[in-house]
């Protein structure tokens, strides 16, 4: 299926990982054998199966709308590298925004 | 700042098509996908678990009761309901996600395929809807640094109390054939959504809150061409005004770039309150979800007896229910599209005719006197902080010769300054209207003993020159006086 070290570079950067040229040689390469391992599936599913999304065979598992207790904050920002105003501190974003 | 086409030449020129994504924060007691609370606000990360933090090894389990209600608003906007479907992952690297996804639908929305009649004008248009889909909110960013905006931030502080929250995103089908009437019409459709939001009671559904957002989608079209031009997507538009205000922006923005030969890019643009729109991230670019259906929830396959059941639970359509009580009330169709123009207005004259107010008094309090104090505090009728009740009960001391409407207006001041009740205020204040004879009386010949040259006037048949006797006495009494008695009062000491 040769997946190129552009179509990598491209979810690096999507995924926010910086990777050098030299890593996008070696990992590009790599990923497309995980890949084509992945996709030796479909040639045991014939077209007549859907694939599965879910192991379970359940539908409708609803949970009643009742508060439960959150975490304490200091729990919660206890784990964070860098906290400030009982907030979590991010490097600035650049350019984009949701 | 960009050039601008004149609206009108825009419209000469080219026809507008809308597009509109509107999210819905459901009002659920619990999020979307655990028990943390989803009420609003809270010391920042005060509402969080292992779930909506996406800690790893945590299992998400879906609310039923956001399902009902992203089913009844579904039904409400006439769609389909699917008979199975499920959610996806929407994968983004952005801080407002711990979890690096949004758990969100793609192309299993759990509704689909509705239509509403909206009526602007006087004119009705059919806006259809593609879908109705679930998901969940973001956590909230603020961009610390120089500037605050996120561009010019040295670093950004983030709350995940929202993150979680249920979210219902509501999207039409292109809307063509609007012409002018484009940004009206946009206008009129988010006031519609947050009046039915309200009437199914899923939603707090208030703009500046951030319950309700829309993301305005508008493209031309050269006039005789029936192929659609590339659109913008404006966001950040937090109120009516503004929605109205960004589509007619971009209409005018995109008129001038393509009059000018230029080709318009397909992009989001962030709406400034100021008036005027800026480019955000370009859509080509950003646009790469990756969407894969969720492993960690199981579909969900409403059953038809389910949704009959949650039918027969649909409030009364707004146009509905606006009809029948035009026709209880006895409005004309004027007086009805000033009640439906002013915001809120409609729900607070049905509670304080039910609270005992004729609906004319009603409508005449709160289109008047109270609209004007509202528009002076720059508040919205709603919070102004005068209750239907109250409203009833000043029209029922004004009924009552209590107070005239002059007096009234006393009154609300003093419930408006916490003074307590309308007949607290009466009482605090001393308002209440001297009907007592002998003191109308002395005032009355106080009056004439003051203008001998206006009494003899009277006497000799002027009977207009009442007026002036009868305003002198008013003043007396500080207003405080049944002007109608002190006229008949005069006129019978002087005949
Ligand atoms: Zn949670």
């Amino acid at each position: 299926m040769a997946l190129s070290t552009a179509d990598v570079a491209r979810l690096a950067e999507l995924a926010r990982i910086d990777l050098s040229p030299h890593d996008l040689e070696r990992l590009a390469p790599q990923l497309d054998v995980i890949l084509d391992a992945v996709a030796s599936v479909s040639e045991v599913a014939g077209a007549d199966v859907p694939p599965t999304s879910h192991a379970l065979p359940l539908t409708n598992v609803f949970r009643a709308d009742l508060v439960r207790p959150s975490l304490p904050a200091e729990a919660v920002l206890g784990g964070a590298p860098a906290v400030e105003d009982e907030r979590f501190r991010v490097p600035r974003i650049l350019g984009e925004e949701q | 700042m960009d050039e601008l086409m004149d609206y009108d030449d825009a419209m000469a020129a080219y026809d507008p098509v809308l597009g509109m994504e509107v999210h819905v924060e459901l009002n659920t007691a619990s999020k979307m996908f655990c028990g943390c609370d989803n009420s609003p606000g809270g010391e920042p990360n005060t509402k969080t678990c292992p779930v909506c933090l996406g800690l790893p090894g945590s299992l998400p389990v879906v609310n039923g009761k956001a399902v009902e209600s992203a089913i009844r608003i579904g039904l409400a906007l006439n769609c389909q309901v699917a008979p199975w479907c499920r959610f996806a992952r929407k994968n983004y690297f952005y801080p407002d996600m711990t979890k690096n996804f949004q758990t969100s639908q793609y192309d299993e929305p759990i509704c689909f395929d509705g239509h509403l009649n909206l009526e602007v004008d006087g004119r009705t248009y059919r806006i259809e809807i593609e879908r109705v889909h679930m998901e969940e909110d973001a956590g909230k960013l603020t961009h610390a640094g120089s500037t605050g905006r996120i561009h010019g931030a040295e670093y950004s502080l983030v709350d995940y109390n929202r993150a979680g929250t249920p979210l219902m995103e509501i999207v039409t089908k292109p809307i063509r054939g609007l012409g002018e009437h484009a940004p009206a019409v946009g206008r009129a459709y988010m006031a519609h959504l947050r009046e039915l939001m309200r009437a199914l009671d899923v939603s707090d559904a208030r703009m500046e809150a951030g319950n309700m957002r829309c993301d305005a989608n508008v493209s031309l079209m050269p006039k005789g061409s029936d192929e659609l031009g590339t659109r913008t997507e404006t966001k950040n538009v937090n109120s009516l005004r503004s929605v109205e205000g960004a589509l007619r922006y971009e209409i005018q923005r995109q008129g001038a770039i393509l009059a000018g030969g230029g080709r318009v890019h397909q992009e989001t643009r962030h709406w400034h309150e100021e008036g005027w729109t800026s480019p955000g991230r370009s859509k080509e670019e950003a646009e790469d979800y990756r969407y894969f259906p969720e492993p960690d929830l199981v579909p969900v396959a409403p059953s038809r007896a389910w949704v009959e059941e949650l039918r027969a639970t649909l409030p009364e359509p707004p146009a509905q229910r606006r009809a029948r009580l035009q026709e209880a009330w006895g409005f004309t169709d004027l007086e009805m599209r000033d009640v439906v123009g002013n915001e809120g207005s409609l729900d607070l004259i049905a509670a304080t005719v039910a609270a005992g107010a004729t609906p004319a008094a009603a409508r005449k309090w709160w289109l008047g006197e109270l609209s004007r104090r509202a528009n002076e505090a720059g508040v919205d009728l709603s919070g102004l902080g005068v209750t239907p009740a109250q409203v009833a009960d000043v029209q029922a001391l004004v009924d009552a010769g209590t107070v005239n409407d002059k007096l009234a207006r006393q009154v609300f001041d003093g419930v408006l300054a916490g003074e307590g009740s309308p007949a607290e205020v009466v009482e605090g204040r001393g308002l209440a209207v001297v009907s007592d004879d002998g003191a109308l009386g002395a005032a009355v010949d106080a009056a004439i003993a003051a203008n001998p040259d206006v009494a003899q006037k009277i006497r000799d048949g002027k009977v207009q020159a009442a007026g002036a006797l009868i305003g002198q006495v008013m003043k007396a009494m500080r207003g405080k006086a049944d002007a109608a008695r002190v006229r008949a009062i005069l006129l019978e000491k002087l005949a």
